[in-house]
């Protein structure tokens, strides 16, 4: 590994450490409702939406009512993009002319709740595919919805362990709107000017055609990339304007917006365990979680780097340098195109300024463990939070059965309860991912019969696929080991919610439309209900004071049986499957094998 | 508003706690973050930037616009410095963007495809890094011990990569210099005035964009 690379994550982490407790303790002052420098600025923003919503500023719900909240707003806006996307053809802003042929009902449905559940995974090829009032309208919105509830999420479970004997954990109206008035809509506003600056387009034009120096005809794709972009960043989203995402150029033209990207990934995430500390009353507590996932992030990037730049001994034998550039771009070079998949999987954000396909077995490794871990490094915006929360909960119930005694977090018992809806979302996941990997990888659809008949869309010619029928291997891009990491890694990333991809996949096809759809829905809402049900009947228990024999979860033994919870429930879990794909790759490629 | 309605009371005013709000927020999202948003950036975009919110394109020699100096194009003559290999489309497509997505394993990705006779109308044929390597070589009259930048061999993520290595533009600035009766120092010259740093000399490569150095090369030398 080369100097510049180390200093390259060194240098990243540092500016997330510079910026974790500033945004921390701006959100603590918005969740608890207390003035900030923005609110003479932004307060009636905040005031009039309240109203509009014919919801009090003190309102308080049960556990229940929260949820329920959270549920009937996915809903409802799952259901608009939806309809927006398949009406896309009788909509304004459509200069490319795309219609219903481009968005079949199983990828409208797909690509709604991809949104909507803050993975963004994409199936479809946007540039080909949707009209600019569905990036903006039926898309983009929930770049900010999920991002805010997401974050809304985590601060109700905070709530649970900061409050004592209390029916409410706050209100999930109330939190969606300071989330989204005071968090997400300054930086954002500020940041899509500075990526403009940068050479992102911001425009409505049609796709412009120009001649090359060498006469030929090129065509460029246009829009309202910033302001999609800036969101898609800061709300770990990661559904890219572009096919190739963060990749391409009018997307992240430059080395400094690429460096902005990843801080903007992790920002919130980060500043959230300082707003966790400050709201349960021991900034240590939130530094403990920090330092765990800083652990973590390190050891990931570090390996994935690594293992980029030692390459592809395939490349040596041909007279070619080794350091892998196979779907990587030469401006960001290969420790930051390793760096930011790195960041991009430790948050549930899924923007990718390389192609993770075709990186080296074990450098694809580290994405794919990542997601699988549950994005608790850092995590989505509220997902890395409450998502380690829960890891928490797992880890002070282990060292409570070592020594033998209730365990206690933060001053909470934790009992039966809270241990068993911690390890049903635990549970919930891994059931998704390995059983969904295991039928596509086994999955045959007859030509004839139901599979023929779901086989009326010709997707070839929007970038997808026209074999709805037949084997559902047939649809990936790679053979033996590599293809069926191509599985796991869609299921896992679905289910994750973090919408990367090995993208040789074709997943526009209805089979996986609807899995990987329904993985989603599983990913995030089974997670999400299991955890609320923990912060409501945390919130009603009693605080008990420490004693001696507590065991103290704001300093280094506590982190380090946080991370091996972390690492022994992902490897436990994925180290079979992980074996059949990167490893068995992994020893295929030192042994100079093509498949 | 009213406060002697408490919603935890009241089982009508917990209903309307999710109902209407869902539909309301929904709306707002729409409006506020849906179209207020990015028509704001919009507004200020092109009063403030209006070339790089409208695709920062370049202009050639005779004023007219020759493509954009965030995206590659392609080059094949040997007067020009070529670009990366490219997955876009059918190469450099900036309105198809993409990758190979091939497994460092595949064996499509290093030794290739060739053409399939029996199906006529479609062409199955793919480079390989085993291939591209030969033809790097013997482009620019390299020996085969010649140990290649990989860059010049692999395709960028994007398929419209604009920039090559510094290694892969020194490999090429021989042939360039040849056909068009220009020093090679001269031409060196030119790549090390375009090519882009890394961002506070730490992160990313340093790396040269092609078009920019070809449009170099034509004000300073026709071929």
């Amino acid at each position: 590994m080369t100097l510049s690379a180390v200093l390259q994550v060194l240098i990243f982490f540092g500016l997330v450490l510079l910026v974790t407790k500033p945004i921390g303790v701006f959100m603590a002052k918005v969740f608890e409702g207390e003035s900030t420098f923005l609110h003479p600025a932004l307060g009636w923003l905040e005031r009039s939406t309240l109203r509009w919503l014919r919801v009090r500023s003190d309102d308080d719900q049960p556990w229940h009512r929260y949820a329920l909240s959270l549920l009937g707003f996915s809903a409802v806006s799952m259901a608009v993009s939806y309809a927006i996307l398949r009406l896309q053809g009788w909509l304004p802003l459509n200069p490319q002319h795309m219609g219903t042929a481009q968005m079949p009902a199983h990828l409208a449905f797909n690509t709604s709740a991809s949104f909507t559940t803050n993975t963004n995974w994409q199936s479809y090829s946007p540039e080909l595919t949707l009209s600019y009032l569905s990036n903006m309208v039926a898309l983009a919105i929930h770049n900010w919805a999920s991002a805010a509830a997401g974050i809304a999420v985590a601060i109700a479970l905070v709530r649970g362990f900061a409050r004592h004997s209390a029916k409410g954990i706050g209100s999930f109206w109330v939190d969606v709107v300071r989330a989204t008035v005071y968090v997400l809509l300054p930086i954002s506003f500020l940041g899509a000017l500075v990526l403009v600056w940068q050479g992102v387009p911001q425009n409505f034009l049609p796709y412009q055609t120009v001649t090359t120096l060498e006469g030929a005809k090129q065509t460029f794709a246009m829009g309202p990339v910033a302001s999609q972009e800036v969101i898609k960043m800061l709300g770990t989203n990661g559904g890219g304007f572009f096919n190739a995402n963060s990749s391409h150029p009018f997307e992240n033209p430059n080395n400094g917006v690429n460096l902005l990207q990843i801080v903007m990934i992790f920002a919130i995430p980060a500043g959230l365990t300082y707003t966790f500390g400050k709201m349960v009353g021991n900034v240590r507590q939130g530094w403990a979680v920090f330092a765990a996932m800083s652990v973590l992030f390190l050891a990931g990037a570090l390996i994935c780097v690594s293992q980029e730049q030692t390459g592809n001994p395939l490349f040596t034998r041909l007279g070619v340098q080794a350091g892998n550039m196979e779907g990587k771009e030469v401006r960001f070079g290969i420790p930051a195109s390793a760096l930011f998949a790195t960041v991009t999987t430790d948050a549930s954000c899924g923007a990718v300024n390389s192609m993770h396909d075709s990186f080296t077995p074990l450098g694809g490794l580290v994405p794919l463990f990542n997601i699988e871990t549950g994005e608790v490094i850092f995590g989505g915006v509220g997902a890395g939070l409450y998502g380690m929360l829960m890891f928490a909960i797992i880890a002070v119930f282990i060292g409570g059965l070592m020594v033998g005694r209730t365990p206690e977090y933060l001053g909470k018992k934790i009992q039966k309860y809270e241990v068993q809806m911690a390890m049903l979302a635990i549970l919930v996941l891994a059931a998704s991912i390995l059983l969904f990997t295991a039928l596509a990888a086994n999955a045959d659809f007859a030509k004839s019969g139901a599979g023929a008949a779901m086989n009326t869309w010709p997707g070839s010619a929007y970038g997808g696929a026209d074999n709805a029928y037949g084997a559902t291997t047939g649809n990936l891009n790679n053979a033996g080991a590599h293809g069926f990491s191509e599985i796991l890694y869609a299921y896992s990333s679905g289910t994750g919610n973090n919408g990367s991809a090995f993208a040789g996949i074709t997943a526009n096809t209805p089979f996986y439309n609807l899995t990987i759809g329904l993985a989603m829905l599983v990913g995030r809402f089974l997670m999400i209900l299991p955890l609320l049900a923990i912060a409501g009947n945390l919130a009603r228990k009693k605080q008990v004071p420490a004693t001696a024999g507590t065991f103290p979860t704001d300093g280094g033994t506590f982190v380090v049986l946080l991370v091996g919870t972390v690492i022994l429930v992902g490897a436990l879990t994925f180290l079979p499957a992980l074996a059949l794909g990167p490893v068995v790759e992994h020893f295929q490629m030192t042994g100079l094998q093509t498949k | 508003m009213n406060t002697s309605e408490t919603p935890s009371t009241s089982s009508r005013s917990q209903r309307s706690t999710v109902l209407w709000p869902a539909f309301a927020m929904t709306v707002w999202f729409v409006v506020v973050t849906g179209l207020v948003f990015p028509l704001a950036v919009y507004g200020i975009a092109q009063v403030a930037f209006p070339r790089q919110a409208n695709g920062s394109f370049v202009h050639g020699p005779s004023g007219q616009i020759v493509g954009s100096v965030l995206i590659g194009q392609n080059f094949t003559k040997t007067e020009y410095f070529h670009p990366r290999p490219s997955a876009a489309g059918s190469g450099y497509d900036a309105a198809n963007s993409g990758g190979t997505n091939l497994a460092p394993t595949s064996d499509k990705l290093i030794n290739g495809l060739p053409d399939d006779p029996k199906t006529r109308n479609v062409d199955e044929s793919f480079a390989g890094v085993k291939q591209l390597a030969v033809a790097f070589r013997n482009e620019n009259g390299l020996s085969s011990s010649t140990i290649l930048p990989t860059d010049a061999v692999t395709r960028s993520a994007s398929g419209l990569d604009p920039h090559i290595s510094v290694a892969n533009a020194m490999l090429q600035s021989g042939r360039v210099a040849r056909a068009r009766g220009m020093s090679r120092d001269e031409v060196l010259q030119l790549v090390r005035d375009c090519t882009d740093p890394p961002f506070l000399g730490v992160f990313g490569d340093p790396a040269v964009n092609v078009l920019k150095l070809n449009l170099a090369l034509d004000q300073t030398k026709k071929p």
